[in-house]
């Protein structure tokens, strides 16, 4: 039996390297001994990408797009265990951008961007992007009323690209280009089941595609240039007499062990979620998404979901109009400047040491008052942008850009950094 | 690094009690997946059982009813139909309906609970068109019977097959039972299945 | 830091939340209670008696009903109306969109997730909230639905039963709807509890198994 098997083996690594991959990718993978706490959530995601695309190959057994809010409730109530296959699905959305902020936050702590996992991080931000595409295109499938009411919102800020800055366009002409575009997206005169349509197909088969491709991607140049760690020393500069670096462990069996009791904890969290909060007060599942689509009743207040609250207070906190430009233009220019800005981080970065933890104070208040500023534009963007909330939205967008373009790359010279070791710290 | 004095014997035993509980987790995790493709409630009341009030059928008369997506024929059958079934015995692929093709109640020489009613799968066992009703006889079926247009195939009033057609079986009776004395309730063998 | 982060969420957040948060119309605190089968039958009833004529629950099964509230099938087609062939059929409503249209100027919104759409407080405040109002065409206004459509249905019922009676009929029909707005819910909980305890129980061999692994790691 033993030498069934082992000839099996045999037959297939002659052929696809297998043994090579595993040893590569697993047994012989040395990943730094001194992760933290912080370093959980890569796998985590990977954990949620699973239960994402196992979840979602089933709703789209029943899912019928030409009547998005009778199916779903039909997957509720009539299709036996449906409810709880689509709240895995619908909470995991949420689950998904939780555990990949913390991830890009641990990137962001530790240096882990900088040379040379440059495109660790850009494959990483791509990520990223899919996945806040995926998560729009998802939501408007239920096709209840806020998912109606957000596709009408988002799509319409197709309306509001300035094309008027290149010389050749005009106001007017800029406006019938937005305008042709938004009818483009929607395929129709207003949002119908030919958007929904074409939003399902994009949500199920197109962006999963490049997800999956892209997740590859980011794991494959990781392996490359290996792990960063809490202490940002490189583990590859000092190695043993067989050419194993003296502070790294064999990812299989120690991380794997390690991780396995994490993603128990978490998968703890997440099934106290969908089994006794599965609309999270509202910010999971909003509650206008429990009628459907109606074009004539539009929601007392139109939220994103959580994951978007930032983006979407920084396009409501730019109220400015200037350059001959409209505030909605420069809201825009706001919106996707905040994300384009996060590809640049691997050289808005200049400084010495890669770690927080021999960063100076400047640095670590800049980085503390990132996180809080994040959070607030997040919490901003989910509610109405009255007074006190948009001023403070306002300094939020504001200093969200100086943290990138000015604290991020100068920051350094106000500060004395602590000595980076020659050894990681701490082996658990 | 140090691997001396591992206890393997111990990591053995964690290795297989963490599988072990694991594999337990997934086979439940596994379970709402597979359930989800058993027929929803909307397709389980579609195919819910079909009530026929028998009594407003007149002699002779068939009425076709849906069941799960089946076109279900009642026949109500008049005395001289039941008197001609014996008589053709011999020219008959199963006559005494030997092939699993009907419930245990409705194994007998009429084919049904109560000789008047005669309940049918309206669909030839061959490849699945649906017979004609002919309750007068015929130049092909001497007491009456149905015909299948599609291959010439023919059955007589209790749906049996004769001999030389391409249907190899006699028609299939559903499932069925009786609430009161004309009520049948197709799909059901809730109420009575004695006549 | 770690504490400074803490410290500052703590004592920053709530105070925002504050800041951002309207100031709507006081609701009532609705006595939901989806293990309570005699409330949620009372409520079915009631429902079917008082609110079926105009509003239909068409994403609810009459079976379904049934076998979550422990009602006899025969019951439910004796005392709930039921008229329709099979029991498996949805508890949608028979009144026409135009008709509801032109009596009431909107027609009757069905009412399947209420409950989740508006809440439960809500419905409950909305079920209790009618006052006498001559302005109104059918002479009532509701508290928490200013100029309301429809008619006050539960005026006699109001009568007959007492404020306080009253109150808790109209309790058993918003405990009725929670339950229609989400059938599972009652399962759902007691589902999860079961699947926390595995994962706690899964936990402690792969806790000892790291343990066990991490001690190689000086």
């Amino acid at each position: 039996m033993m030498r069934m098997v082992n000839g099996l083996i045999d037959w297939v690594d002659a052929r696809l390297p297998v043994v090579n991959t595993y040893k590569k990718h697993m047994s012989e993978y040395y990943a730094p001994k001194n992760f933290n706490f912080w370093y959980y959530f890569g796998v985590l995601s990977m954990v949620v990408l699973v239960n994402q695309l196992l979840t979602g190959v089933w709703l789209t057994m029943f899912y019928s797009p030409s009547d998005g809010f009778a199916s779903v409730e039909y997957i509720m109530r009539d299709v036996q265990w449906g409810w709880l296959i689509r709240y895995m699905h619908a909470v995991g959305a949420s689950a998904f951008f939780a555990v990949v902020y913390i991830h890009m936050f641990r990137g962001l702590m530790y240096g882990s961007y900088k040379p040379p996992r440059e495109l660790v991080w850009i494959f990483g931000m791509l990520i990223y992007v899919a996945l806040m595409a995926e998560g729009f295109l998802g939501y408007v499938l239920p096709w209840g009323n806020m998912s109606y009411w957000g596709a009408q919102v988002i799509i319409s800020l197709a309306g509001a690209i300035p094309f008027d800055v290149l010389p050749f366009i005009d106001a007017k002409d800029a406006k019938e280009i937005g305008e042709a575009l938004t009818t483009w997206v929607r395929g129709d005169f207003m949002l119908s089941t030919a958007t929904v349509n074409k939003f399902f197909a994009l949500h199920v088969v197109a962006i999963p595609i490049v997800l999956l491709a892209l997740v590859f991607l980011h794991i494959l140049a990781l392996h490359e240039v290996g792990s960063n760690n809490p202490d940002g020393v490189e583990i590859k500069q000092n190695k043993d007499e067989n050419g194993i670096p003296r502070d790294g462990i064999p990812f299989h069996p120690y991380y794997t062990v390690k991780d396995l009791p994490g993603v128990i904890i978490f998968l703890m969290i997440f099934a106290t979620v969908i089994f006794f909060f599965p609309t999270g007060g509202g910010y999971l599942i909003e509650k206008p998404n429990f009628i459907p689509a109606n074009a004539l009743k539009t929601p007392d207040h139109i939220a994103p979901v959580w994951y978007y609250g930032p983006y979407y207070a920084m396009l409501r906190a730019t109220t400015l109009e200037f350059l001959g430009m409209s505030s909605k233009a420069w809201g825009l220019i706001a919106m996707a400047g905040a994300i384009v800005i996060l590809f640049l981080v691997p050289w808005l970065d200049r400084h010495p040491v890669k770690s927080i933890r021999y960063k100076g104070l400047v640095s670590k208040i800049a980085l503390t008052l990132f996180v809080l500023d994040f959070l607030m534009l997040g919490y901003f963007g989910t509610q109405p942008a009255t007074g006190l909330a948009k001023t403070l939205a306002q300094i939020g967008t504001v200093y969200y850009f100086f943290f990138f373009i000015v604290l991020l790359p100068f920051g350094h010279r106000f500060e004395k950094s602590k000595p980076v070791p020659e050894r990681v710290t701490g082996g658990h | 690094m140090n691997n001396d004095g591992v206890n393997t014997s111990r990591r053995t035993f964690l290795i297989g009690l963490t599988s072990a509980i694991g594999a337990a987790g997934a086979v439940g995790v596994a379970v709402p997946f597979v359930k989800s493709w058993e027929p929803s409630a909307k397709a389980q009341n579609a195919g819910a059982p079909v009530t026929v009030d028998a009594s407003k059928l007149e002699m002779g008369q068939r009425v076709v009813e849906e069941w799960r997506g089946q076109p279900i024929w009642v026949i109500r059958r008049t005395d001289d139909m039941l008197a001609g079934l014996p008589k053709h015995d011999d020219q008959l692929k199963d006559p005494d309906s030997s092939v699993d093709q009907q419930p245990p109640y409705a194994k007998n020489a009429w084919r049904s609970i109560k000789k008047e009613y005669l309940i049918l799968i309206g669909t030839c066992t061959h490849l699945g068109c649906s017979p004609l009703y002919e309750p007068e006889p015929t130049v092909q079926l001497k007491e009456g019977g149905f015909f299948c247009p599609c291959h010439g195939s023919r059955f007589d009033l209790a749906g049996r097959v004769y001999q030389n057609v391409p249907a190899p079986t006699n028609l299939v009776v559903p499932p069925h039972s009786y609430t009161s004395e004309t009520v049948i309730v197709v799909g059901s063998e809730e109420g009575e299945t004695k006549a | 830091m770690k504490k400074l982060v803490a410290i500052v969420l703590i004592s920053v957040l709530p105070a925002l939340g504050l800041a951002a948060e309207g100031h709507d119309v006081e609701l009532h605190k609705a006595p939901v209670n989806l293990q309570d089968k005699v409330s949620l039958q009372n409520g079915a009833k009631l429902f079917v008696n008082y609110c079926m004529g105009c509003h239909g629950l068409e994403y609810l099964r009459y079976g379904r009903m049934a076998e979550d509230l422990n009602m006899p099938e025969e019951a439910v087609a004796k005392y709930l109306n039921f008229a329709s062939d099979k029991i498996g059929d949805p508890m949608s409503n028979a009144m026409h969109a135009e008709d509801g249209k032109a009596w009431f100027g909107n027609p009757p919104p069905d009412l399947s997730l209420e409950a989740r759409y508006q809440g439960s407080d809500w419905v409950y405040s909305y079920l209790i909230g009618f006052y006498e109002d001559e302005s109104r065409p059918y002479g009532y206004n509701n508290k928490v639905f200013p100029s309301v459509g429809m008619p006050n249905v539960m005026a006699s019922l109001k009568q007959e039963l007492g404020e306080e009676e009253f109150n808790a009929a109209m309790g058993d029909i918003t405990n009725f709807l929670t339950y229609a707005a989400e059938p599972i819910a009652a399962k759902r909980e007691h589902l999860g509890v079961y699947v926390l305890l595995f994962l706690a129980i899964l936990l402690i061999p792969a806790y000892l198994l790291k343990k066990e692994y991490w001690k190689d790691v000086h």
